[in-house]
């Protein structure tokens, strides 16, 4: 275990981190003002990627198809918000996870019957395949760069919007006190409507970015949403800035455990032992690292509702 | 086990036959007393005849698919305890299924093929579990309540994907059914039906009864107001704790059952989707009603069964069924026969 390999590790972890978060905004700011759970936001990155990746076969595009993912999410999110989510509002959570869940399952049947049952190959764009030399001796992909630069840039944003703007403003009035807000003139079904369909714009650019450097296939949006609902949990539900911290500690907490819990383990105990420890405390270290948080701080690190 | 109808004959006794004409829309259980007191004795009746009948009608696959039901509605029945009287909305019950199957794995793979100590080792470590587990989850309210069992879920998820000896994320087949003593091994073919059965039935009528008793309603003032509860000088915590830990050894036993009736475990019976499922099962059939969690996993596994017969694409009508009950029956199915008795 050199430098390097720390070093790109830690790369690895910024950029999953990154990702993570662009998943947990949307999460984080719906649950926050709305006070509802949506399962299906998975789904939402699921669609992204799927979008993303047959675009990107057809056109040869990279940029078209980013954009082609993120149009035809916030459509389709604008629709279930209309159809669905705006009923369950004032619902109790566990409704919320009830019809959510339902609409988890008709999503992996509209995939299957639209692109089917394999799972996609989506290829990195061709101007970004190669390593890039970062130092002497330490290659790194230049497509793993590109999605740390566009994570980077897309947080930037989403801060300015959220705490410069009229519109961010708005956001975090209901975020903070949903019915402040409501008794001051906001309308917060509309502002609601908005962050909903942000967010889901939100997974799509993830779930297309992340399409090349995964396995595009039925049920990664299940996979990724426990992640990114323990990202929300620990950044304090409703704070962006809390997600975009929290995600970032995830990613990192993730990516080394796996990189570097097995080699540490197996320093210390025999290999048989060290192989079978090694992947189960890899997998379980950030549900190790969310139940620490909630044990020092329940509500969050940086709870929306002070 | 029937005494709740035996509530609502006495009301309809004493109200008389004139109510009945009054409101002909009066719940099942109210006009027909002496059906409803009877019908879980006849459930009971069919499902044990059901193995003896089936060869008849041709249904031979349906007693395995029945068995399977039996010991899902135990594992729903145990999620409604805590979820529907107690207010503790956990999403990693599936968790302890797959703690009571891994029991059974270990001990089959340390030599043992008794399957009473199996089941048995199932409920004792699950309820182990679901009592390190508990003590740490009860002291969270409302969300992180839910997400912090779904995260134990999830590590004991990884655990078992990663225990290579138990064969890991492939899994571990069970080639031989494990021991149920000579009084019933070769008797018939379906004797492990009625076991289940009888399982069933006892876990059902417990659940029913401890529902219904002083710690019942404890239980249920503590969903309803917590804080009055520990005004009037409850131990919340520990009261909630013994449903928790009495909920999570009874999921453990049907997983050990779940492990004999597939031959087979593996970590995807405690993926989170799993915990959801059940949660879901028992929220269709009616949360916190004494025939929610049955009716709910009849219902979903009938419907699976059924459309997966005649289409690959069977999850989406399951989903649209979510999606109605959720706008349309949103107390479950348990609660559209019983809707004017008054809530739960």
């Amino acid at each position: 275990m050199d430098a390097i390999f720390v070093f790109e590790q830690l790369l690895n972890g910024l950029g999953y981190g990154l990702m993570l978060f662009l998943i947990a905004a949307g999460l984080t700011l719906v649950f926050g003002i709305m006070d509802t759970m949506n399962l299906a936001h998975g789904s939402l990155y699921m669609a992204g990627a799927y979008v993303a990746a047959r675009v990107h076969e057809a056109s040869a595009s990279f940029a078209l198809a980013v954009l082609a993912a993120v149009l035809v999410t916030v459509a389709v999110a604008a629709l279930l918000e209309v159809l669905v989510i705006r009923r369950l509002y004032r619902r109790d959570h566990l409704v919320q996870v009830l019809a959510t869940f339902g609409i988890i399952l008709i999503a992996d049947d509209a995939v299957k019957a639209i692109w089917g049952v394999a799972p996609l190959m989506a290829s990195t764009p061709a101007a970004l395949a190669g390593p890039v030399q970062l130092a002497e001796g330490l290659p790194y992909p230049s497509y793993r760069l590109l999605l740390i630069a566009a994570g980077l840039l897309v947080a930037l944003g989403l801060y300015l919007l959220v705490n410069k703007t009229r519109i961010g403003m708005l956001v975090r009035a209901g975020a903070s006190n949903r019915q402040m807000a409501e008794f001051m003139g906001v309308r917060v079904g509309t502002v609601f409507a908005f962050v909903f369909a942000l967010g889901a714009g939100l997974a799509a650019l993830a779930g297309a970015l992340m399409a090349p450097i995964s396995s595009v296939q039925i049920g990664m949006g299940e996979a990724i949403l426990i992640p990114a609902l323990v990202v929300i949990v620990i950044g304090g539900i409703g704070s962006i800035r809390g997600a975009f911290v929290a995600a970032l500690l995830v990613g990192l907490v993730d990516t080394a455990g796996r990189a570097f819990l097995p080699l540490a383990l197996r320093a210390v105990l025999p290999p048989s032992v060290a192989a079978d420890l090694g992947p189960a405390l890899a997998g379980i270290a950030m549900y190790v690292l969310m139940a620490a948080v909630l044990t020092l701080k329940p509500a969050g690190l940086f709870p929306a509702r002070a | 086990m029937n005494r709740p109808a035996s509530d609502s004959s006495r009301v309809a006794a004493t109200t008389g036959a004139a109510a009945v004409a009054e409101h002909p829309h009066q719940p099942f259980a109210v006009r027909f007393p002496g059906f409803a007191r009877r019908l879980p004795w006849l459930v009971l009746a069919i499902l044990a005849l059901f193995p003896l009948l089936a060869p008849t009608f041709g249904l031979e696959y349906y007693v395995g698919f029945v068995r399977r039901l039996l010991i899902v509605a135990i594992a729903a029945s145990s999620l409604n305890f805590i979820l529907g009287y107690g207010g503790m909305a956990a999403l990693g019950h599936a968790g302890f299924i797959g703690v009571g199957a891994y029991t059974v794995v270990a001990l089959v793979e340390a030599g043992f093929s008794s399957a009473w100590l199996a089941w048995g080792g199932a409920l004792v470590v699950a309820g182990l579990s679901a009592a390190l587990i508990g003590a740490v989850s009860l002291r969270t309210r409302g969300v992180y309540f839910i997400m912090i069992t779904l995260a134990f879920a999830q590590m004991l998820y990884y655990l078992a994907v990663s225990l290579r000896t138990y064969g890991g994320d492939d899994g571990y087949g069970l080639y031989t059914p494990l021991e149920m003593g000579v009084w019933l091994d070769g008797v018939h073919p379906d004797v492990f039906y009625w076991v289940v059965l009888v399982i069933a039935a006892l876990v059902f009528a417990c659940f029913s009864r401890v529902a219904h008793s002083r710690y019942g309603h404890a239980l249920r003032g503590i969903r309803d107001n917590e804080t009055r509860m520990v005004a009037l000088g409850y131990p919340v915590y520990r009261l909630k704790l013994a449903g928790f830990i009495a909920a999570g050894a009874v999921a453990g036993l049907a997983g050990g059952l779940l492990a004999s009736h597939n031959a087979f475990v593996s970590p995807a019976m405690m993926h989170w989707t799993q915990s959801a499922l059940l949660l879901v099962m028992v929220m269709l059939g009616g949360l916190g009603r004494r025939w929610g969690a049955p009716l709910g996993v009849a219902l979903w596994l009938v419907l699976e069964e059924t459309l997966k017969m005649h289409t690959d694409y069977w999850h989406w009508p399951l989903g649209v069924l979510l999606l109605l009950a959720v706008f349309h029956a949103p107390q479950g199915l348990a609660a559209l026969s019983e809707r004017r008795e008054g809530g739960r």
